[in-house]
């Protein structure tokens, strides 16, 4: 399984990266929307899952979410927003754009292993 | 500095006798680490010197206040997932078919700051054979803080994040400052009570189904076997248990049958399976 992360904070990328190599992914990253469009561009399929922060140079994570839903062969990347953005608003809005699921930072590598579990993505649910 | 052997073996067995968890040697660091805020609370310059003092004085309240240091409430939102799951597509739908009076009752017999309860409300309103049911839900807890935590439902940021789905964040919480708090609607369907499992249980009538999840596990062999024992006596014959991932009836109590649901198990008084022959679910 292929995972996107995108984050402008390398240590943030390298952190969600290890987390995800721990439980099997293969890691792609980028640094803002819309480089990460072009990571998904280049790929002969999609990844399974992309984790994305909201608040990015160029382009953010709201608008990034907003333009892979816009492409029916990119609907079956789960997208899971990845951020400091809190509001409850922001959270409702996400999801309407497409997002599956909403990490706050910070948060414990226990909290993302029970998110993907939430989203099926564990090899097997053990019960993290 | 390490707590002293003395005090040791003083907070090891006011704390078995009071709730029955077992703490081994080798514990004297989680002990320690757990009541140096207690004795300094208290006006002491050590463990040692607070745990004297107490094996003197021997308050209550002070007593309760060291068994409760002691207990671990490590809990998450829909736990391990699965079972949660197997309560929405297979328990639920069982019951369903089998209860006329539109009723359930169920007991989260060890639940911690509130989310075992309260997910297993949120799994109730997510399972579309319930909709109409009334759900009795009754949760106790040996510690008087966490049932005040359970009761007020608020929410660090770091617990929202463990296990709890976004889409159901937004549907049941909402914001209180930095933290998060479940609906009123919620909270108001789930009645909190203070008890000790190794205590004879007070009246509270029969369950169709107990959650009696990661406490087991810190009790010796015979208090399990009268902990699982008393949990029969309070249960339908055709309920069903759900225990932690690491616990088991089998050579505790072996009235009691492991029976898959979905990708987990839940556990059924065997008389039930055999005499009716019918209700496992599957
Ligand atoms: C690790 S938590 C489990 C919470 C929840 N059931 C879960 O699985 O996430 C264990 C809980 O058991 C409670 N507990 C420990 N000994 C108890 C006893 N003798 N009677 C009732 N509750 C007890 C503790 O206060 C703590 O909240």
């Amino acid at each position: 399984m292929r995972a996107l992360i995108v984050d402008d904070s390398r240590a943030m990328r390298r952190i969600v990266g290890r987390i995800l190599e721990g439980v099997g992914f293969e890691v792609l990253e980028a640094g803002d929307g819309q480089e990460a469009l072009g990571v998904l561009e280049g790929l002969d399929g999609p990844p399974e899952l992309a984790c994305v922060d909201w608040n990015m140079p160029v382009m953010d994570g709201f608008t990034f979410i907003t333009e892979v839903r816009k492409r029916s062969e990119w609907r079956s990347i789960t997208l899971m927003m990845v951020t400091t953005e809190s509001e409850m608003d922001q959270i409702v809005r996400a999801l309407a754009a497409g997002a599956h699921e909403y990490l706050i930072k910070p948060f414990t590598g226990e909290a993302m292993l029970e998110k993907l579990d939430l989203l099926g993505l564990l090899p097997t649910s053990t019960g993290v | 500095m390490t707590i002293s052997p003395q005090a040791f073996t003083f907070v090891r067995e006011l704390v078995r006798a009071e709730s029955a968890i077992v703490l081994e040697t080798g514990k004297e660091y989680l002990v320690e680490s757990r009541l140096v805020p207690l004795a300094r609370a208290a006006g002491h310059p050590d463990v040692d010197a607070y745990v004297a003092d107490l094996s003197k004085r021997r308050t209550p309240a002070a007593m309760k206040q060291v068994v409760e240091a002691l207990t671990t409430n490590e809990t998450s939102w829909f736990r391990d997932s699965d079972p949660f799951t197997a309560l929405r597509q297979n328990v639920f739908p069982a019951l369903a078919k089998t209860r006329s009076n539109r009723t359930l009752r169920i007991w989260a017999g060890a639940c911690s700051s509130g989310q075992e309860p309260y997910s297993i409300i949120m799994t109730a309103l997510d399972t579309p054979e319930l909709a109409g049911w009334k759900i009795e839900l009754v949760a106790t807890d040996l510690s008087e803080e966490m049932l005040t935590r359970s009761r007020k439902g608020e929410y660090s940021q770091l617990e929202v994040n463990r296990g709890l789905p976004a889409t159901t964040l937004v549907r049941h919480f909402e914001r209180s400052g930095l933290n998060w708090r479940i609906n009123q609607s919620i909270r108001d369907r789930v009645e909190f009570r203070s008890l000790n499992l190794t205590r004879p249980f007070p009246p509270m009538g029969r369950f169709d189904i107990v959650f009696l999840r990661n406490v087991l596990i810190y009790f010796d062999l015979p208090t399990k076997r009268d902990v699982l024992k008393r949990v029969r006596q309070v249960m339908a014959p055709d309920g069903h248990l759900f225990l932690g991932a690491a616990e088991m009836t089998m050579g505790v109590d072996d009235a009691w049958e492991r029976v898959p649901a979905g990708r987990s198990s839940v556990y059924r008084i065997r008389e039930a399976i055999t005499v009716r022959g019918s209700t496992c679910v599957h």
